[in-house]
């Protein structure tokens, strides 16, 4: 079997523009985070570098990458340096099952907008996801650091609770699309986007999602009041940049997968559908940044009571009343 | 083209699974462990398994894996040396006696051709036709429901047990 030339030139080319942008936006979030909450707390946030600030991410990266790298004595080497990259990397390879457009036509050929569709690309987005847990919980560990150690235990301890959750809130939209495949998935929503049919699903997916991102009001691993830092306290230069590259790339796959599971991906009438998937994947981020600057952050215990006696139970009550319906059908 | 991917896998999972019992510090070896259940997860995916490859990471490297780890930070495990360096002869003894029979065992089963097992009635083309996922589904809630209802009802024990013990 001779592989078609053509299908690894559209191949690596696909790849090279998401995570392209995927890099690029990642750094332009940290921009647009500083911004709108200094809008929302009457500030107006970075305004020096740039017009607007807009120059700010690339003085910041700058900055990180000339910073000097320090590694605790009593740290354990290796685990130390590893524990960023495990983080960072689980975060830029989910995006590889995501359908981001139709398919096109391009020099008579037909390009799917998807790296690649698996047949079982929900599970794979859950793996990869279940997998950025080692660099929070590590990076605690090896900094040898009682606030680090805390944040790591406290991270796994909440991204355990919260992926079941999440798994069960997006069961009702794989009943309802027959399939794990994401762009199966997005096709079934042709008629209606599935926010429509499980809003109970989108709400729990949205909560659990902030929760896995270790975003506010979820923020406890690294709750700076209680804990310093927590899990990044000791890390310093690239390696706390690739820790914060990981949460904000995680942020848009979670907002990526929202989208995709709930409000019909790239589907939408009069603009085109990488527009679409554009847009919906913005206003997502935009909640997140908006929750963030509006709530206060939780309690541990609360965090713990509200993700197994209030989430879980609402969760599998929404699957089983999704299936009597499936099953009424 | 087959051995290209499995020669790699095969010897990630021998080195990985060996350096769980070799190394000293106990984190070491549960990430050793975790790279095991990684290759494991690439063998399933060689033999078209895909669902049973994703489940593995997600369950075992993603989930019991970290609550070992948790584990281990929590209680501070010392770093003891294993039991081949402690020089420590019966055990020594009693683990040489166990792996030769374990062996043996093996010998037999691939001089035997048991290993090569039944042709059952699902080829790759009848389970990529069907998808992998739904083939799975289909099987554990037709033919298998009642050995599956009770490992369920055994899971459920357990963690009933575990609560109760924790409570006391």
């Amino acid at each position: 079997m001779v592989p078609d030339p053509a299908f690894f030139v559209i191949m690596v080319a696909k790849i090279v523009v998401v995570f392209g942008l995927m890099l690029l936006s990642v750094a332009y979030l940290t921009w647009l985070e500083r911004k709108v909450i200094g809008d929302i707390q009457v500030r107006l946030g970075p305004m020096r570098v740039g017009p607007h600030g807009l120059l700010q991410p690339i003085a910041d990266a700058i900055k990180l990458m000339f910073k000097e790298d320090i590694v605790p004595q009593a740290a354990d080497r290796w685990i130390y340096l590893l524990a960023p990259t495990l983080a960072l990397t689980p975060a830029l390879i989910s995006f590889a099952v995501i359908p981001f457009g139709d398919r096109i036509r391009l020099f008579g050929r037909t390009i799917d907008l998807v790296i690649t569709d698996v047949n079982i690309g929900l599970l794979y987005v859950f793996a990869v996801a279940s997998l950025g847990i080692y660099g929070i919980v590590l990076g605690g560990w090896a900094s040898n650091n009682k606030y680090a150690l805390l944040g790591g235990l406290r991270s796994a301890a909440q991204m355990i609770s919260y992926e079941l959750s999440l798994g069960l809130s997006v069961v009702g939209v794989v009943m309802l699309s027959q399939s794990l495949s994401l762009v199966q998935i997005v096709n079934a929503q042709s008629m209606a986007w599935f926010i429509v049919l499980q809003p109970i699903g989108f709400l729990i997916f949205l909560i659990c999602a902030i929760a896995e991102t270790n975003r506010a009001p979820f923020d406890l691993p690294e709750a700076e009041t209680e804990l310093v830092a927590g899990f990044h306290v000791e890390y310093s230069s690239m390696k706390f940049a690739m820790y914060f590259m990981a949460e904000y790339a995680n942020m848009i796959t979670v907002a990526a997968m929202a989208t995709t599971l709930f409000l019909g991906g790239w589907r939408g009438p009069f603009l085109p559908p990488v527009v679409w998937f554009l847009v919906k994947l913005f206003l997502l981020i935009f909640l997140f940044i908006w929750i963030r600057a509006t709530l206060p952050r939780f309690r541990y215990d609360q965090l713990m009571r509200f993700g197994w006696k209030v989430l879980l139970p609402v969760a599998l009550a929404n699957v089983m009343i999704t299936a009597a319906f499936v099953a009424m059908r | 083209m087959e051995w290209l991917v499995f020669a790699p896998l095969a010897a990630v999972a021998l080195a990985t699974a060996v350096s769980v019992i070799v190394l000293r510090n106990p984190i070491y070896c549960a990430l050793s462990l975790v790279g095991t259940f990684f290759a494991l997860s690439g063998l399933y995916l060689l033999l078209q398994a895909e669902f049973i490859a994703v489940v593995q990471v997600i369950i075992y490297a993603g989930a019991i894996m970290v609550l070992f780890l948790f584990v281990i930070m929590l209680l501070d495990v010392g770093h003891e040396p294993p039991a081949w360096l402690r020089r420590d002869r019966p055990k020594l003894v009693l683990g040489m006696v166990l792996i030769s029979l374990l062996l043996l065992e093996l010998a037999v089963a691939i001089g035997s051709r048991v290993s090569q097992g039944i042709q059952g009635p699902y080829t790759s083309e009848l389970v990529n036709a069907i998808g992998n996922t739904q083939l799975v589904g289909r099987l554990l809630f037709t033919d298998f429901l009642i050995p599956f209802e009770i490992t369920s009802i055994i899971l459920l024990v357990a963690i009933v047990g575990a609560m109760v013990l924790a409570k006391r």
